[in-house]
């Protein structure tokens, strides 16, 4: 029996179109901002858009899209949702 | 409630949301043309007041309406979100409303009722507008408003600013009896409940949330009591954060309650996004955007330019030969009336290039622009949303310079700051147009390309260059430890609303005229004054010779005698030579011949040196200069500036002295020397130190005298 390995990932590592679930911050300050545009844990995101070069991306968050760079992407926790159409 | 509030003559009212919630079309709505803007005490934040008046149950109420910058929370993190949060909290503040509308976008109710509920909490009278109700209607998503107003305990109102609906039910809730949120709609007992027990105990009659936030603010200016709060624990992110989580799951009851389907975005925007945002696509479509803004401002405001120039001329003339000779005519209409032709002529210009800007912004494909570009400004050590400033600067930098303030990072602030006036802003298009016009041929090639729009759009594009160029320098210079971020909406596409268009173009040429025409014409008539008189024999001699053929032209034009009209030709040119010989031993002449010795090697006469000497007020001067200096050889016949230009031959040579190398020269002068007034003025305002400009007025000058001469010479 394997033990399930808990890996720890980020909004940054999501494709188009994939679907995820807030968890959690790692960093203070960004996530006040962050909460402050809708992004609370729980909450589903789907990463709508990345723009030429790689970067920023655009993520649909409660009915809107909102647009962030990857680096601050890689300061919210997520969980996957494995539904990819 | 007090009878008295209800039968007020006069309501204060302030409309408060997130960006992009359709806040100033609906302040346009309620206020149409009465209004102003202006900016709050210390601060360059555009504050936009306005006023109206209502009939309601038999009485006028006059209701004074502000208009607050954009808002996410009433946690300030730009300098736009301080000032309204300032306004909202502080009783002692001069806009402190009787009223908060908080205007909220129907379709992202989330985001918005998230600053909704801080306003409630804040225990004073306010009401909710759902704006933009139809486009959430139309995308399936149904609010019950009579519901979520029970719930938040204040009166909810559904509108659509764009459609002009719902505004008469808002004028009517306006004027209704002031009442208090019925009960807050967040709980917030749990944070930090020491730290507001102790802020209330120092600020008596202050609610829970009133202290909470009023903690928040004492402790980011170092109050006395910010000791006593981190003994009690208090950490401002952290009770923030708290408060933000408490808050959300409110929010979250309340969207389930009153609406159903969560909203889908509209598929018109995710299409047109593919093509928008698209790695090849999206910037061709920014550059063919960019091409035919030029091309339209080149060829389209050249009309109503061209009826300004030839009215005020024909309006000169007529002045001078009507009017009784002697130095006041003289101050009219060559110092007056040459300055106030100055300053219309750049009218539709500016109309035209903020029609433009408007409609980005109003679409908005201005947050596309920052999108696509990031990636790109950043690796200059710009933010995307440097973009919008670097555009508008092409307007000009004293608006773009004070739309930075929505950067958050200071080191990219100010970096778009310092590199925001080489972009070619509106005061250099006449000065372009009209040295184009004198060095450029009236060509075209390929069928489409107009050899002078592409000089024109290439002097656009060596401004961007060069602004990214010295960003990427200053990103290395400057040091920082401050962090920055691109957190920000993606709005949906809308059609631009004409109204918010033109007010916009409205204010803008309305301010430009004010503030930028007043320099202008005093720079004028200074001018006319320096290039008229003079000191010592030499002038007093010149002066005198000028009289003396003006005379003789004058008897030879009344006389029949055919032999003395025959004379006429050779005493209009000797008139010319006496008059560019007056101006040579004016005050100005003087201070041109000052300094052609360190002009020179640029290609320039003395001439062009008083117009570079004028243009330290302002680029555009350079015009008005011009025609001074020109107006003043040439009295009586008031031609078109550019003619006469054309017409100039250096006095030793026989040379053309618009000579493609000099003209060249001279625009890449003005291409990036800082000589404008109003920039280094707002520049100061907006870093608040006397450093940045004058390390901006140096740096960009050494580059402008650098690149002109090295033009000079490989042209020559």
């Amino acid at each position: 029996m394997v033990v399930m390995q808990f890996t720890d990932e980020h909004l940054d590592t999501l494709a188009p179109g994939e679907r995820a679930v807030i968890k959690s911050f790692t960093d203070k300050a960004l996530s006040l901002k962050l909460l402050e545009m809708g992004c609370t844990p729980g909450e589903e995101v789907m990463l709508e858009k990345v723009a030429p070069f790689g970067d920023p991306i655009a993520i649909n968050i409660s009915g809107y899209v909102l647009s962030l760079r990857r680096a601050e992407a890689a300061t919210v926790c997520i969980r996957r949702i494995n539904n990819v159409a | 409630m007090p009878a008295a509030a209800a039968t007020s003559v006069h309501r204060r009212i302030a409309l408060v949301g997130n960006p992009n919630s359709g806040k100033s079309t609906l302040f346009n709505a309620l206020t149409g043309l009465h209004q102003k803007t202006g900016n709050f005490p210390g601060v360059t934040v555009d504050k936009k007041h306005g006023t109206f008046r209502v009939k309601h149950h038999g009485q006028s109420v006059e209701v004074t309406c502000i208009d607050l910058p954009g808002t996410y929370s009433l946690y300030p993190k730009s300098l736009d979100e301080r000032v309204a949060c300032e306004v909202l909290t502080d009783p002692q503040n001069a806009d402190f409303p009787d009223l908060t509308v908080i205007v909220a976008d129907a379709t992202n109710l989330k985001r918005s009722l998230f600053l909704a509920g801080q306003i409630i909490d804040l225990g004073r009278p306010c009401l909710l507008v759902l704006n933009m109700i139809d486009e959430a209607a139309k995308s399936g998503l149904h609010v019950e408003v009579a519901r979520l107003s029970n719930r938040l305990g204040i009166p909810v109102l559904a509108a659509s600013a764009r459609e002009k609906t719902g505004i008469s039910e808002l004028r009517a809730a306006i004027c209704e009896p002031l009442a208090p949120p019925a009960y807050p709609f967040t709980d917030l007992s749990a944070v930090a409940p020491d730290v507001v027990k102790l802020v209330q105990k120092e600020f008596p009659g202050l609610s829970q949330y009133q202290a909470l936030h009023k903690a928040h603010l004492l402790f980011s200016e170092g109050h006395p009591l910010q000791a006593l709060m981190e003994a009690a624990g208090f950490t401002p992110s952290g009770a923030q954060a708290e408060e933000s989580l408490h808050r959300h799951g409110v929010i979250g009851e309340h969207i389930a309650a009153c609406t159903g389907s969560q909203l889908a975005r509209p598929p018109f925007t995710r299409k047109l996004d593919r093509i928008l945002t698209h790695r090849i696509g999206g910037y061709i479509v920014f550059l063919l955007l960019l091409f035919v803004m030029f091309q339209s401002i080149f060829y389209l405001a050249e009309y109503p330019m061209s009826w300004i120039e030839t009215g005020f001329a024909a309006l000169r003339a007529w002045c001078s030969e009507t009017l009784p000779a002697g130095w006041l005519t003289d101050l009219f209409t060559e110092g007056i009336l040459a300055g106030l032709s100055g300053v219309v002529v750049f009218v539709p210009q500016i109309a035209l290039l903020f029609f433009f800007i408007a409609l980005l912004e109003d679409s908005g494909y201005m947050a596309r622009v920052s999108f696509i570009m990031d990636k790109l400004m950043r690796r200059f050590g710009l933010h995307g949303r440097s973009v919008i400033p670097l555009i508008s600067g092409m307007a000009c930098a004293v608006p773009a310079i004070m739309s930075t303030r929505t950067i958050s990072s200071w080191k990219e602030r100010i970096i778009t700051i310092m590199v925001t006036p080489l972009m070619s802003c509106s005061a250099r298009l006449p000065v372009y147009t009209l040295l184009i016009a004198l060095i450029i041929p009236d060509r075209t090639i390929g069928g489409i390309f107009h050899l002078q729009a592409l000089t024109l759009m290439g002097l656009y594009l060596l401004g961007f260059f060069m602004a990214l160029l010295a960003a990427w320098v200053m990103n290395l210079l400057i040091k920082t430890r401050e962090r920055s971020w691109f957190i920000m909406e993606m709005p949906v596409y809308r059609l631009p609303k004409w109204n918010n268009v033109l007010y916009t173009i409205y204010e803008k040429v309305r301010v430009f005229v004010i503030d930028a025409g007043k320099v202008i014409l005093i720079v004028s008539v200074v001018l006319w004054f320096l290039a008229s008189y003079g000191y010592g024999g030499a002038f007093d001699a010149a002066r005198k010779q000028e009289e003396l053929i003006v005379a003789k032209i004058e008897e030879a034009e009344s006389s029949k005698n055919a032999e003395l009209k025959e004379q006429l030709p050779k005493l209009y040119e000797e008139r010319a030579a006496a008059a560019s010989h007056k101006l040579e031993e004016s005050f100005a002449g003087q201070l041109g011949k000052f300094i052609e010795p360190a002009i020179r090697p640029l290609g320039y006469d003395w001439k062009i040196g008083i117009s570079l000497i004028t243009s330290l007020a302002a680029r555009e001067v350079f015009v008005g200069t011009m025609a001074t200096i020109y107006g003043a050889g040439d009295e009586e016949n008031v031609e078109p500036i550019r003619e006469v230009m054309r017409k100039e031959r250096d006095q030793v040579t026989g040379k053309p002295v618009y000579s493609v190398a000099t003209g060249l020269s001279l625009l890449i002068f003005y291409a990036f020397a800082l000589q404008c007034i109003s920039t280094i003025a707002v520049v100061k305002r907006e870093t608040n130190s006397w450093m940045w400009p004058s390390v901006q007025f140096i740096f960009m000058g050494v580059l402008a005298y650098l690149s002109s001469w090295l033009v000079f010479v490989v042209a020559g």
